[in-house]
């Protein structure tokens, strides 16, 4: 019985990994990324043109930029796709990443309740917009996860001279979907990438009330990895990746995406 | 009145208690005792609840080591068998329980069922083989019991109570299997605190009072001349305090 | 009160379409966890077995971490394995992360304690009342362990399905070192927290559905099995 068990426990190891193995026989990279391009459907709607052109699958794994960032340190991705362009060049001149491009930009709105009690829908800009809320001390639901939304959001309350605190502002901790779930369940104003807002289906009483302002860019960029750092990653896939969404290939599948008639997101890498 | 036709083999080791004695958290629960039981016979543990007659049977079948002083048997160790006052089976048919067992002797595969089939028949259990131990009657679980004992051919049987639950039919039906166990050639040793089986069964009393054992006789003189007031006392039927 | 109604609707239009996409998610998802949980079992049992017969210096402080560990955060278990399994960890060299593999193991951390816990616990019951009869057979405790395995089977079987419901249930393991990525190591579970993320809640709650009905599928199977059993063994 004993031996039985433990011979058992080895064959289910085996198995286990054998599947892994062949798993890891069919040609891919891991990207990290966000969850704004995973959860609008980009990534399903480019990565299949991708695999036809190049036959490398692509498997994203799909966190917050700070989380991505960290996935790519420790040399457990291939490839970075994120929108936090400060701490991209960042984790190029710590050595981690040796080539950072644009990829893309889509921007970022400002949603609130459809009453919208601290008037931002008139705002002039941006800053306007965040001091306002602020002044009216209108619940205000921040993604708190040290994501590229939640640095982009706290560079713009400081750049309305606003430092965030208080009872109206609620620190989530969470992922853009969750806190616009948790946005429309508590009434509150949210800074959200117009992706992920598009594709939303639980918007509840919430409405799009304030956008167009160039503080709201959002510029996503793609990273290649350090191959003397982490030599057993897949670099030579990755950089096909890496250059087929630069190319014009890539960079017209990234215009074609659209949820609901809307464009999501544009291309504009340098070349 | 004592069945005093059974084989006395000279073969049957010599079961020795030297000084042993148990205690419990401070408790001395059974006094040093020195004992010899030598020789193929049939003998009763007698005494009232809580004299001590389950925890001498169970420092002899080697279930507890003694706190003090030591149990050797001369000659071999030999093979042994118990019988519990509750029965415990296994949560499995009653044939299984015995080609259980057998398997744990070390018998092989092809003739354990054989073998435990014909122990089944010999208690008279062959009709309930494929029913589940645990819902068997009373006297059927302790017949069951008997014949596991059974089918690993003792040299020495010890029965801790066999019939203190049972009714009477079940109780003679245990009674004829100790006395079938005795004419193959197995060393009884058994407790009970009934005063007429032990008449019917022994050839020879020990007799145990409050953690002491007080008297060993063959069982003529027990009921005749009792050497303790204690044992008078407890033949006389009266409560022993 | 119209969403939930949706969501049963979607849950139904699901389970009928026989979407591949769903039935992919649904096979990993009871791969994964029959996995952990066989492998968890073939630990568990054993030492849940021998933690009941072996009483040595330490043990009740074993005995008590094993309890603690019932309730440990899957979140917890999780970053465990993935510091473990991380390309910077210690095994990093096998290149377990983001894979089945890697989740099953984190399941098998969530799964173990409850399975040997729960087995001491039955275990020690049934081996204060053989412990005499089996002695006197001659067993050593080494081999009275399959016997009383054995005849705890009834009891075993609901501490098994206990592990499977642990497993089955868990998001936060699986979604840390899986990574949840489309046709590899999306399960139910994680699966459930993407379109809850995405604000799809009938999608969300259909998928639920599903997997509280397959887990009661499985639990019912198991409970007719049993039940049969212990009515001809008693």
């Amino acid at each position: 019985m004993y031996k039985a068990g433990v011979t058992l426990t080895a064959i289910g190891l085996m198995g286990l990994s054998m599947t892994a193995v062949s798993q890891d026989e069919e040609r891919h990279i891991t990207l990290a990324s966000t969850t704004s391009t995973e959860n609008s459907g980009l990534f399903d709607a480019i990565i299949p043109q991708f695999t036809e052109a190049t036959d490398i699958a692509v498997r994203v794994v799909a966190v917050g930029t700070g989380q991505a960032f960290e996935i790519a340190r420790r040399g457990d991705a291939d490839s970075l796709l994120v929108h936090d362009t400060a701490g991209e060049e960042r984790f190029v001149e710590e050595g981690y990443g040796t080539e950072r491009a644009d990829v893309m930009y889509n921007d970022f709105v400002l949603i609130g309740p459809g009453d919208d009690p601290a008037g931002i829908a008139d705002a002039e800009s941006a800053d306007e917009a965040f001091a306002a809320i602020a002044e009216a001390e209108a619940p205000f639901a921040s993604r708190g996860d040290d994501s590229g939304t939640n640095r982009a959001e706290l560079r713009l309350w400081e750049a309305a001279g606003v430092e965030p605190g208080g009872e109206w502002y609620r620190e989530l901790g969470s992922g853009m979907g969750p806190t616009l779930n948790t946005a429309a369940g508590m009434d509150a104003y949210v800074m959200a990438d117009r992706a992920t807002w598009v594709a939303f289906d639980n918007p509840q009483n919430l409405e799009l009330l304030f956008e167009g302002d160039e503080g709201l860019f959002n510029q996503y960029g793609s990273l290649l990895i350090d191959p003397e750092r982490h030599p057993h990653l897949k670099h030579d896939l990755a950089e096909q990746w890496h250059e087929w969404l630069l190319s014009d290939e890539g960079q017209q599948a990234i215009a074609d995406f659209e949820v609901n008639g809307e464009q999501l997101f544009f291309p504009n890498a340098a070349n | 009145m004592n069945d005093m036709t059974a084989p006395l083999l000279d073969d049957i080791p010599t079961l020795l208690l030297e000084g042993a004695g148990f205690m419990h958290r401070g408790q001395r629960l059974l006094a040093p005792v020195d004992l010899r039981l030598a020789g193929c016979r049939r003998t009763l543990l007698m005494g009232p609840n809580g004299a001590g007659k389950s925890l001498l049977m169970r420092l002899a079948h080697g279930l507890l080591p003694p706190s003090q002083g030591r149990v050797r048997w001369q000659g071999h160790v030999p093979r042994q068998a118990m019988v519990f006052q509750r029965p415990v089976l296994l949560k499995r048919s009653a044939l299984a329980n015995l080609t259980y067992a057998l398997a744990v002797q070390g018998t092989p595969r092809t003739r354990r069922r054989s073998l435990a089939r014909e122990a089944l028949e010999r208690f008279g259990l062959a009709a309930v083989e494929k029913r589940p131990a645990r819902v068997l009657s009373g006297g059927e679980q302790q017949r069951l019991a008997l014949a596991r004992a059974w089918l690993l051919e003792p040299e020495v049987l010890f029965l801790d109570e066999p019939t203190s639950a049972l009714d009477p039919a079940a109780i003679q039906a245990v009674e004829d299997a100790v006395r079938e166990f005795h004419a193959r050639g197995t060393r009884i040793l058994m407790s009970c605190h009934d005063l007429h089986q032990a008449r019917r069964l022994a050839d020879d009393v020990l007799f145990l009072h409050d953690g002491r054992l007080l008297e060993h006789t063959p069982t003529e003189t027990f009921f005749t001349a009792p050497a303790s007031p204690e044992a008078r006392a407890f033949i006389r039927g009266e409560l022993v305090v | 009160m119209s969403q939930d109604a949706n969501a049963f609707q979607t849950a139904l239009a699901l389970i009928l379409s026989l979407d591949p996409d769903l039935l992919d998610i649904v096979r990993l998802s009871l791969q994964v966890s029959c996995s952990a949980v066989l492998l968890a079992a073939l630990i568990g049992l054993p030492l849940g077995a021998a933690l009941a017969l072996w009483h040595f210096p330490g043990h009740g402080i074993l005995v008590v971490a094993l309890n603690a560990l019932m309730g440990l955060p899957p979140v917890v278990a999780g970053l465990c394995v993935y510091l473990l399994l991380s390309r910077a960890g210690p095994l990093g060299e096998l290149g377990l992360l983001f894979t089945p593999t890697a989740m099953v193991v984190a399941q098998v951390i969530l799964v173990l304690p409850i399975i040997a816990a729960l087995t001491r616990q039955q275990v020690e019951e049934l081996h204060h009342e053989y412990r005499e009869q089996l002695q006197s057979l001659g067993l050593s405790r080494l081999r009275m362990i399959p016997t009383l395995l054995w005849d705890a089977r009834f009891g075993l079987v609901t501490v098994i399905l206990a592990g499977f419901g642990r497993a089955s249930a868990e998001v936060g393991a699986v979604m840390i070192v899986g990574g949840n990525i489309d046709g590899v190591t999306r399960v139910m579970t994680t699966a459930i927290v993407l379109e809850t993320s995405k604000g799809d809640l009938p999608l969300a709650l259909g998928l639920g559905i599903v997997l509280l009905g397959l887990v009661a599928l499985i639990n019912a199977g198991a409970y007719l099995v049993g039940e049969s059993a212990r009515r001809r063994l008693g």
